[in-house]
């Protein structure tokens, strides 16, 4: 039986069947680049996101006022660019702007991950800047009241709460890059659209080919989001806590407030 | 008994909005100075300048000794000395009671795990709070919260205590449990600067009352001078709703 006299089903079968190591390896790809990416994107949008959250301290000098604006200056350059242009090109201008300008061929995976990976930085540290802003300036203060200095305060205090603030839109980059890596096949980059486009090109079975990656795509950023679902739970730790009860003489100091409701988490 | 806190012709001004104009006051080792007067008068604000959260516009703070406000200390080493208790307690929402009375004495003053865990317990069960050493804080009332934020300050070996309003955020019941603990503070020689609305308390506990208003000292004295003999009349009249209320 030719793929013509084939029904919708059997010519999805068939294309499972002969293709599926270059889909599972495509997928493959696709998710390797997608969490590669999210987690430096991630580390990126951290650290731009806490540079452009610092306040200049009364004490500072016009030197390090001056440094600090600039430095910040630079920074939202960086994110307006890559926000506001789209990352086909971007792809195109880098990684062929690398070899005709330097001479340097990047390769597929290299040009891949750090083309995804500033993309993802730059929404992140949006993303992480306004995280930052949402954590009550009452923690700030309280660590500051305690002699805590800007770094101290951000990883013990600031960044742990926005981290969990920002997690669904972290999950939400993930999913967003588990499918924009597509756009990397104009640099040749043989992750799943790339598979795709190869089969229905052999086969000439467009609705069929889509129809099988399109699922793929779905199992792949459904699974993400109910595992990031699943993190968001485990970072709000139980609903419930234990009493301390070994120490008898701070028990009895507590004993009248020790039937307080525990409170459900939200 | 020694200084340890001078404040100097401290103004504060926000835009042209005029919130502090030339306060003068001392704290000696061992006072328990209460600051007392209307909502609006400065108060707060003359705390938070006194910790620095706020820069004060013109005039200084001195900690034995050392301006502080210009660069003279560096701020975080004067705050890790200078304990501040706030009104909406400001707990760390991502740490459990024993790490938030923890976080501090290890990253500020480098002790390492156990003794400050150890210093940590010390003070939690000073409060009554050891046994939800192992809660976070939104599991916690209002009073809890306010009783680990005093032992959060209490581990880090203050010279000297700042409350910002500490009961203002309880409803009746608690604000009982969290004044049993500063008057015990009080007792044991703590020197302590309270920004308070609840009178008897500041009559109870004060070597030292300073009734402010509209951004200025109006009066400051004894606490039998101020709350027995005022001589300012906005002091009389601030204090006229309680001293009816008491003479009763």
């Amino acid at each position: 039986m030719t793929i013509a006299d084939m029904s919708f089903i059997q010519r999805m079968g068939y294309i499972v069947q002969v293709y599926s190591g270059s889909l599972i390896k495509g997928a493959g790809v696709t998710m390797a680049i997608a969490i590669i990416c999210t987690i430096l994107g991630c580390i990126i949008g951290f650290g731009v996101g806490i540079v452009q959250t610092i306040e200049p301290k009364h004490s500072s000098n016009i030197f390090s006022r001056i440094l600090l604006k600039f430095v910040k200056l630079l920074l939202s350059i960086y994110v307006e660019f890559f926000r506001g242009t789209p990352m086909m090109l971007q792809a195109a201008f880098i990684f062929y702007g690398a070899s005709q300008l330097f001479g340097v061929n990047m390769g597929m995976w290299k040009a891949a991950i750090l083309i995804v990976s500033i993309n993802t930085g730059a929404y992140m540290a949006e993303t992480v800047r306004g995280g930052i802003l949402s954590v009550d300036i009452g923690q700030t203060e309280g660590a500051k009241a305690i002699g805590m200095n800007h770094f101290q305060t951000m990883i013990t205090v600031i960044l742990p709460q926005a981290l969990r603030l920002i997690m669904p839109q972290i999950g939400n980059n993930l999913i967003i890059n588990i499918k924009d890596t597509c756009v990397l096949s104009i640099i040749g980059t043989v992750e799943l659209f790339f598979t795709f486009k190869s089969i229905s090109g052999a086969l000439y079975t467009y609705f069929e080919a889509a129809t099988v990656t399109l699922i793929i795509y779905f199992i792949l950023t459904f699974t993400c989001s109910r595992i990031m679902r699943a993190l968001e739970r485990k970072m709000d730790g139980p609903a419930n806590f234990d009493l301390a009860t070994t120490d008898t003489l701070a028990y009895t100091s507590g004993m009248n407030s020790a039937h307080y409701p525990k409170r459900e988490r939200l | 008994m020694s200084e340890i806190l001078k404040i100097n012709h401290l103004s504060k001004t926000f835009g042209k909005n005029v919130v502090l104009t030339d306060i003068d006051f001392i704290v000696n080792t061992g006072d328990v100075t209460t600051i007392i007067g209307a909502s609006g008068s400065g108060k707060s604000t003359l705390l938070r300048c006194i910790n620095l959260l706020e820069t004060p516009t013109t005039g200084s703070v001195v900690f034995h000794d050392t301006m502080v406000a210009d660069g003279g200390m560096k701020e975080e080493a004067y705050r890790a000395k200078v304990g501040m208790v706030f009104q909406s307690f400001n707990l760390f929402n991502n740490h459990s009671v024993l790490s938030n009375c923890m976080v501090g004495q290890m990253k500020v003053l480098k002790r390492n795990k156990k003794d400050a865990k150890q210093q940590a317990m010390k003070y939690l069960e000073k409060v009554g709070m050891a046994p939800y050493i192992n809660a976070k804080p939104s599991q916690l009332s209002g009073g809890m919260k306010q009783r680990v934020a005093i032992a959060r300050a209490l581990s880090m070996d203050p010279e000297i205590l700042l409350f910002d309003e500490p009961t203002s955020a309880l409803d009746p019941e608690m604000v009982g449990e969290v004044l049993e603990v500063m008057k015990t503070l009080a007792s044991e020689g703590m020197t302590m600067l309270v920004v308070t609305h609840e009178m008897s308390f500041a009559r109870d506990i004060s070597s030292h009352v300073v009734f402010m208003a509209d951004g200025k000292i109006e009066e400051e004295g004894s606490s039998d001078q101020i709350f027995i003999h005022p001589k300012n009349a906005r002091t009389l009249e601030f204090l006229s709703r309680f001293r009816e209320d008491t003479l009763k």
